[in-house]
């Protein structure tokens, strides 16, 4: 099976070198093994989707591409992950920074109890983004503006951002992402609490992110990987089972385990 | 019959009537509507709720028949000088429980005593089985016992038919009641919800009568003391001349300023602690850590205000006092504000760690993981995100801690000092309300003089305050929970 991952990997590495590039990642919580040996590349300006069984370890793989599993007491990480050619597992690589520059985006919109400017304007200001206050404005425009919110709350920017809508929250928490400049942003289910029209204004937004962003998405909507992705990852039991362009992974699946998933027979 | 034997009658009906309820269904081929046990209880509620009901009246209408007609016979002659005939009434009672007393021991014969009973020997006779009366016991007096004796036997001999036919008639009528098609399970759950209110309403009904004795008391002292000298005067000195100066301001200054000493050592410190609990404590720490700063929360406030008098208030006077180790000379007296507010303080830190540890943990976790997403280390995310979400309910805890600093008496009562006066200076003695209240109440002092209710005026003042305080405060925190439901 490994055989095929790294024959999928030849096609893809052809076309332009890997944003994220990860190798023989392990991941135990306690004595649990929750993912086996994946190797992964990550293209830049796609949109990468991560599918699979609940429980497969698809937001597992996810928070380690940002260190986010360093906020778990009992979760140990081995194997190599490089973020444009350097190890973020690196000693000299503080976990801090790295965030800033891999942002994510989680299942449940979790705006700050504060004010839809001060939401967007936490990053910039935890990391002295700019200079003066008009930078800063226009840091939130601009962010707002790519979240494809700023018409819809730029007349009450002093309103606190949990009295938003379910959809305005969640573009409001990736406003919040881009405004600190990310490369990356890593979204973990991110309409799965969202109704099907807010799912699809975010759907929309995330292809417009491609465009800046490397995009890495956690879904477990099939439909929603063919939607908005250009590869597609299929996880299950903490394996990586096959790894392809998102048009091949749904249409002529290589592993019969994919198969089965996308047409419905492994929940 | 004795009481028990009453009791034991009523329980022994009480379990029949549950075995019979049980019984009368269990033969029965026809469907029930409840579990067998639920008729049995049924029929177990209705013999022994009337019992209860009529012993309550009973409490209620007994003074009628006993003490009520002998309180009508006591004679200005019967009165010694300076009691009352109140005082004479409850002797009478007192009297009486002896002689029943002694009589049921064994040690006199009620009925054999008539009326030319030898007083000193029965006097004798009574204080040899521990139940010793001051005075001699007045003939006359002795003849309203007597008659008291008779009435209140005659009466415990009705209650106790009234009861046991109560008990007899509520099993029968409730054993009628039972068939299988009856619903005895919800006529069970209505006894039970209705026990239940009558909890909550008693709860509430006490605190309503405290609040209303109070202030009836406050009236009559406002009736007897100039209002304005007690909301605006600036003196509290009471005396035996019937001139007392009685103000609640000096006392207020006393209690609010020794609260602030409080919550300035308490709401940091309290805090802090509290953030590393949550925050930064490993599991296993904070599994040891938490229930011990609650066992702190519960040493009883005496055992502060030994620690302020004894220990602290020294320690103080030891640096500020005269030839101290600082040689200022500021402190004269062990007992000061700063004695008994930074003791006062070290009492509090628990209650504010432990109820602001409750709130900062209920701060939910996707808000920490959306800062940490961003790039933001711990204390960035504590304090721009965590702290202003827990803010609400941490205010709240600061004004429930108040309330507690405001109505706190033994640490200010052993190490405030009993001087009631405006003074800034945090080691000099000081005193407050709830002090004030335990002085004017302790002593002999004649309880109607403005001196003695005084208590209650500044006691109904402190309520409203702490009550204010409690409300505003249980108002934030609810505010502050519905924002994350
Ligand atoms: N914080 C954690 N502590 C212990 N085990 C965890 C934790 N998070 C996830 N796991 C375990 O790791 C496995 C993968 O979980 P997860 O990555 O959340 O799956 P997915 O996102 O694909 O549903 C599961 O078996 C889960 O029980
Ligand atoms: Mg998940």
């Amino acid at each position: 099976m490994k055989d095929q991952i790294t024959h999928g990997l030849e096609n893809s590495v052809t076309s332009t070198p890997s944003k994220i590039s990860a190798t023989q990642v392990n991941v135990h919580y306690g004595d649990a093994h929750a993912i086996k040996d994946v190797n992964v590349e990550i293209a830049p300006n796609t949109v990468t989707a991560f599918i699979g069984p609940s429980g497969c370890g698809k937001s597992t793989f996810l928070r380690c591409l940002n260190r986010m599993n360093d906020t778990i007491d009992i979760c140990r990480v081995t194997g190599n992950i490089l973020l444009d050619g350097e190890d973020i597992y690196d000693r000299k690589v503080d976990p801090v920074q790295l965030r800033a520059k891999v942002g994510m985006v989680f299942q449940k919109p979790n705006p700050f109890p504060k004010s839809i400017y001060d939401n967007i304007a936490y990053g910039p200001r935890i990391h002295g983004l700019f200079k003066t206050k008009a930078d800063l404005d226009t840091i939130v425009e601009n962010a707002l503006r790519r979240a494809a919110i700023w018409d819809e709350v730029k007349d009450r920017l002093d309103a606190p951002g949990t009295g938003l809508s379910g959809g305005q929250q969640q573009r409001i928490c990736i406003a919040r992402a881009i405004a600190t400049a990310p490369d990356v942003l890593l979204m973990d289910e991110p309409c799965s609490a969202l109704d099907p029209i807010a799912t699809a204004q975010v759907e929309e937004l995330i292809d417009e992110l491609r465009e800046n962003y490397s995009v890495v998405i956690v879904t477990h909507s099939m439909q929603q990987a063919a939607r908005v992705s250009q590869k597609t990852a299929f996880f299950h039991l903490g394996n990586l089972v096959e790894y392809d362009d998102t048009t091949k992974i749904f249409t002529n699946p290589r592993d019969p385990r994919t198969e089965s998933y996308i047409t419905g027979r492994i929940g | 019959m004795s009481n028990l034997a009453i009791l034991l009658g009523i329980a022994i009906i009480a379990t029949a009537s549950y075995v019979l309820g049980r019984y009368k269904v269990a033969g029965t081929s026809q469907t029930l509507h409840s579990l067998p046990r639920y008729y049995g209880l049924f029929a177990l509620i209705c013999a022994v709720v009337p019992p209860i009901v009529l012993f309550l009246a009973w409490l209620g209408i007994a003074p009628f028949f006993t003490s009520g007609p002998i309180s009508a016979q006591i004679t200005p002659a019967m009165i010694p000088e300076g009691g009352s005939a109140s005082l004479v009434m409850a002797d009478i009672q007192r009297l009486a429980n002896g002689v029943m007393q002694a009589t049921r021991a064994g040690l006199i014969d009620f009925s054999a005593l008539g009326d030319t009973t030898n007083l000193d020997v029965l006097g004798e006779t009574l204080a040899a089985a521990g139940l010793i009366f001051g005075t001699k016991i007045d003939p006359a007096v002795f003849a309203l016992t007597q008659d008291y004796i008779v009435r209140y036997e005659i009466g415990h001999d009705v209650m106790t038919l009234l009861l046991l036919g109560a008990t007899i008639l509520g099993a029968l009528w409730g054993l009628y009641q039972i068939r299988p098609s009856f619903w005895a399970r919800n006529a069970v759950e209505r006894v039970l919800r209705l026990v239940l209110m009558l909890a909550a309403g008693l709860a509430i009904l006490t605190t309503v009568g405290i609040v209303f004795s109070m202030l009836f008391e406050t009236v009559n002292f406002l009736r007897l003391h100039a209002w304005q000298d007690f909301f605006f005067g600036l003196n509290w000195a009471p005396n035996f001349h019937g001139d007392s100066e009685l103000a609640i301001l000096p006392l207020l200054w006393g209690t609010l300023y020794i609260s602030a000493v409080a919550l300035a050592v308490a709401v940091p410190i309290g805090i802090f602690a509290a953030i590393y609990l949550s925050e930064y404590a490993t599991k296993s720490l904070r599994s040891i850590a938490k229930p011990l700063l609650e066992v702190l929360a519960g040493i009883p406030t005496i055992v502060y205000g030994l620690f302020a008098l004894v220990v602290f208030g020294p320690f103080l006077k030891d640096w500020f006092g005269d030839g101290g180790f600082l040689g200022v000379n500021w402190m004269s007296d062990a007992r000061s504000v700063a004695t008994a507010g930074i003791v006062m303080g070290i009492m509090l830190i628990p209650f504010v760690s432990s109820l602001s540890d409750d709130i900062i943990n209920a701060v939910p976790q996707s808000l920490r993981d959306g800062s940490y997403g961003l790039g933001a280390t711990q204390s960035e995310t504590i304090k721009r995100v965590v702290l202003p979400a827990a803010l609400p309910g941490i205010v709240g805890a600061i004004l429930l801690a108040a309330s507690r600093a405001i109505g706190e008496t033994m640490i200010v009562v052993l190490g405030a000092g009993a001087i009631a006066r405006f003074t800034a200076n945090p080691l000099e003695a000081l005193t407050t309300i709830t002090t004030r209240i335990v002085s004017q109440l302790t002593g002999d002092g004649d309880f109607n003089s403005p001196e003695t209710l005084v208590a209650f005026a500044l006691g109904l003042s402190l309520f409203v305050i702490t009550l204010g305080l409690n409300i505003i405060a249980l108002m934030i925190v609810r505010k502050y929970r519905e924002q994350y439901e």
